[in-house]
């Protein structure tokens, strides 16, 4: 018997039950019935808009509530409605048709061998559509893979699109990125990485730099709801408080993150856009089916942060309609139903309904400008095919392979290069591409 | 640093400045030419860093462009590569470079790989200073040397200075260069040379002639060694704390060695190390970090590869042992004239 060495604090254990590990699991698995009355849908138009100069707290009760503009006839109301001319609204619909467009000939592209890789946004093109035209051009967005909606938005060619994503010798990135990590200085379209969460710490530092330098520019981010899981959210969080930097951090809560659930990133316990709270920030949580409630949303708080009051944490709440990417099959960890059945609708149906509810829109037309923008990606897509498709031959020089890691190729990089040149002979000595 | 510029800095007028003081200076001097560069970090601010290094700055450029960071690495970095890609030159410190790893992934995955990821459209021109090395009783937490894992890494350079002389030349550099630049600064060596021996009186940098740091602007170009002392019997590679104390031993062993300071890590001058071995025919590398893996088996790897018909005798290396760092035993595990001698010995042999 060992000698007794804690001191006695006097707590007993007596009967106590065994503790038990609570692990989440979903509501809904392969070939379950779908119930979401246990998800709250509140009324469109019944949330006040506070002052986009208002002390932060008093947007928190909006965190745990939902911005919701379209109602269920079609009518854009309350507070929230941005009162968007139906020019605008014409474009934002246009933009969402083209983006989910281009997603299904690039899906189709995977499919028949031209790149090794695709990410589709569908049901979520309201959030990058809407967000970017309640941007200025020039702000800098730093977004994750399911943004493609904002460079379609600002007008980035689709021919460049494509190119990166065949990762062809006409890619402006060299074929060194995974399809759909687009960089696009230009159009305020930061490099996409594939470690999750990193951008948004860097978009802090971003619009504290502009700043910094009494710039006008403010930056925006995203993260998915799984990935706001990783430190990088909470240190981002940490110093846009601190610095009360301009910057909007958008979290797009599609409720899956690959197979898992939105309950393993804490879903259960609260929204995403509550976590504003403990950061004493602003937080919005918004219908992301419902493009006018994400352009208000996202322009209130964009208004805010150039206004010098500080960054914005908005909750994006929508459903990630198809699989994760072209690798995953959805239907082995969720119900088929949950997508038939998801309460929010579709983004692009709701806005065209709203347009035809306002007389300024049609079936007809709608069935005419997807007919065109079919055809524009196709022309898109063939443009870009001249330039090659993944393992086809047409790829950048070897020597590009090299390049970039420094801003000055190195001894020891040049060695490497010609080493690959060297070895090119030997494995494919019909070579005859352009260049090193 | 061409050679013209090497003599034209001699005619600068020189004062006699420990290591901090030197990169204190360099930091001033780029303030004060580039209002786009920022310093950020835990403690940085008014109070001049914990260990000095950049007191007055704050004052001097305004809490817009030097200011204390929440203890967030990840931030710290994070933030960094986003100022950066903004316009900015962040000089961010990390407190200690054991503190390092949870900005890791920003440093590793992001900033040494924007510009080849974005093909030049972002860069990250940032210059992380961050104390390191043990030798101070600083136990597990204060005393790592973690170079290896970035000079592991491609797209990241790797700087150590061992004199003020070099540390004010070299961090100039690496706040112009326009890559991310790991700056790691040994921190035994803050205030004096260090011959290895912990229980005699330590030096302070007076007289020393590393200690005289030209005034003004200059700078020593990254991938350049320096000879610290020319010899024909052996060639032994160095950098950082471990410069001054393989210095000391090879003096006291009476031994003709060509002493390399390496400097830069990556880029890696090894133009040098090939002319010294070809000449010498025996290497001796010599650092203190953890031995498996660590940059001695690199460069003993590239001068067997490259020299291999000059050698005389088994390239050695001289290293920290494969433990985490032990605070009371401290002088156990650093590597001096004891380990060093025993090396030197069996070299001398061949
Ligand atoms: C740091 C890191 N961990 C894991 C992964 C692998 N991964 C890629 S996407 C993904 C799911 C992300 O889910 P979420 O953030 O919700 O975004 P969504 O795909 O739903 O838009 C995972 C785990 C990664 N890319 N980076």
């Amino acid at each position: 018997m060992a000698e007794k060495t804690a001191p006695d604090t006097g707590r007993v254990r007596g009967n106590l039950p065994p503790l038990e590990l609570y692990v989440p699991e979903p509501r809904y698995r392969p070939g379950d019935v779908v119930d979401y009355s246990h998800l709250p849908v509140p009324p469109a138009g019944q949330l006040g808009r506070p002052d986009e100069n208002c002390p932060a707290s008093e947007t928190w009760p909006m965190t745990t509530d939902m911005i919701r503009v379209l109602d269920e006839e079609d009518r854009a109301v309350g507070p929230w409605n941005p009162g968007l001319d139906a020019e605008t609204l014409r474009r934002m619909l246009r933009t969402m048709a083209l983006t989910r467009a281009f997603d299904d000939r690039m899906y189709r592209g995977q499919r028949q061998g031209k790149t090794s890789f695709y990410m589709k946004c569908t049901g979520e093109e309201a959030i990058s559509v809407a967000h970017a035209h309640a941007l200025a051009h020039d702000d800098m967005v730093f977004p994750t893979y399911r943004q493609q909606g904002i460079l379609i938005s600002r007008g980035y060619p689709l021919v460049e699109m494509v190119n990166q994503i065949y990762s062809n010798r006409a890619d402006k990135l060299k074929g060194r990125q995974l399809p759909v990590m687009y960089s696009a200085k230009d159009y305020g379209f930061f490099s996409i990485s594939g470690n999750l969460a990193t951008q948004y710490p860097q978009a802090v530092g971003w619009a504290m730099a502009s700043a910094i330098k009494g710039d006008t520019r403010i930056a925006t981010a995203f993260v998915g709801e799984g990935s706001s899981a990783e430190g990088d959210f909470h240190a981002a969080m940490t110093f846009a408080a601190v610095y009360n930097a301009p910057v909007v951090l958008n979290v797009v809560n599609n409720q899956w993150a690959i197979s898992s659930f939105s309950g393993f990133a804490g879903a259960e316990r609260t929204t995403f856009a509550a976590r504003a709270a403990g950061y004493g920030i602003a937080g919005l949580r918004v219908d992301g089916n419902d493009a006018l409630a994400v352009y208000a949303a996202s322009r209130w708080a964009a208004d805010r942060a150039r206004a010098n009051q500080g960054p914005t944490l908005i909750e994006h709440f929508t459903y990630r309609a198809e699989g994760h990417s072209t690798s995953d099959d959805p239907s082995a960890y969720r119900s088929a139903q949950e997508r038939e059945e998801w309460p929010l609708g579709d983004p692009i149906m709701r806005l065209k309904k709203h347009l035809i509810a306002l007389g300024e829109w049609s079936e007809a037309q709608q069935e005419a400008m997807d007919r065109e923008l079919v055809e524009q990606v196709k022309v898109a897509t063939k443009e870009a095919e001249k330039n090659g498709v993944l393992g086809h031959g047409l790829h950048h020089p070897f020597h590009t392979m090299f390049e970039d890691v420094f801003e000055e190729l190195p001894w020891h990089l040049e060695e490497q290069a010609a080493q690959a040149i060297r070895e090119r002979e030997i494995k494919w000595p019909e070579w005859k591409g352009e260049g090193a | 640093m061409t050679e013209e510029n090497a003599l034209s800095l001699h005619d600068a007028p020189t004062r006699s400045m420990n290591m901090i003081e030197a990169i204190n200076d360099a930091l001033d001097i780029m303030m004060a030419r580039d209002p786009d560069i920022v310093i950020l970090g835990e403690d940085v601010g008014y109070f001049g860093g914990v260990f000095r290094a950049t007191a007055g700055l704050q004052k001097r450029y305004g809490r817009n462009r030097v200011f204390d960071s929440p203890i967030n690495e990840c931030g710290i970095v994070g933030a960094a590569v986003g100022m950066a890609a903004y316009g900015l030159r962040p000089v961010p410190e990390i407190q200690f470079a054991d503190y390092i790893y949870p900005g890791l992934d920003q440093l590793v995955s992001e900033a040494a790989r924007m510009r080849y990821r974005s093909a030049g459209e972002f860069t990250s021109p940032i210059t992380i200073r961050s104390p390191f090395g043990g030798g101070i009783f600083g136990g597990q937490t204060h005393s790592q040397s973690p170079e290896a894992m970035f000079t592991h890494v491609a797209g990241l350079k790797t700087v150590i200075p061992a004199t003020p002389h070099d540390a004010k030349g070299l961090l100039i550099a690496a706040i112009e260069d326009n890559d991310p630049v790991i700056f790691f600064e040994p921190k035994r060596i803050y205030n004096g040379p260090f011959d290895g021996y912990y229980d005699k009186p330590s030096r302070t940098w007076k007289g020393h002639p590393g200690s005289l740091v030209p005034e003004g602007y200059y700078k020593i170009p990254l991938g350049k060694a320096r000879i610290v002392r020319e010899g024909a019997a052996l060639t032994v590679l160095s950098y950082g704390t471990m410069v001054h104390v393989a210095e000391a031993v090879l003096a006291e062993k009476g031994i003709d060695a060509e002493i390399i300071d390496l400097r830069t890590l990556v880029p890696l001058d090894m133009a040098t190390v090939e002319k010294s071995v070809e000449k010498t025919g025996k290497c001796l590398v010599i650092h203190e970090a953890t031995r498996t893996s660590g940059f001695g088996a690199e460069l003993v790897t590239l001068v067997q590869e490259r020299c291999f018909y000059h050698l005389e005798a088994p390239v050695e290396r001289v290293t920290g042992f494969d433990t985490p760092y032990p605070h009371s035993l401290e002088w156990a595990y650093f590597p001096g004239p004891v380990r060093i001698g025993e090396a030197v010995d069996r070299l001398m042999k061949e």
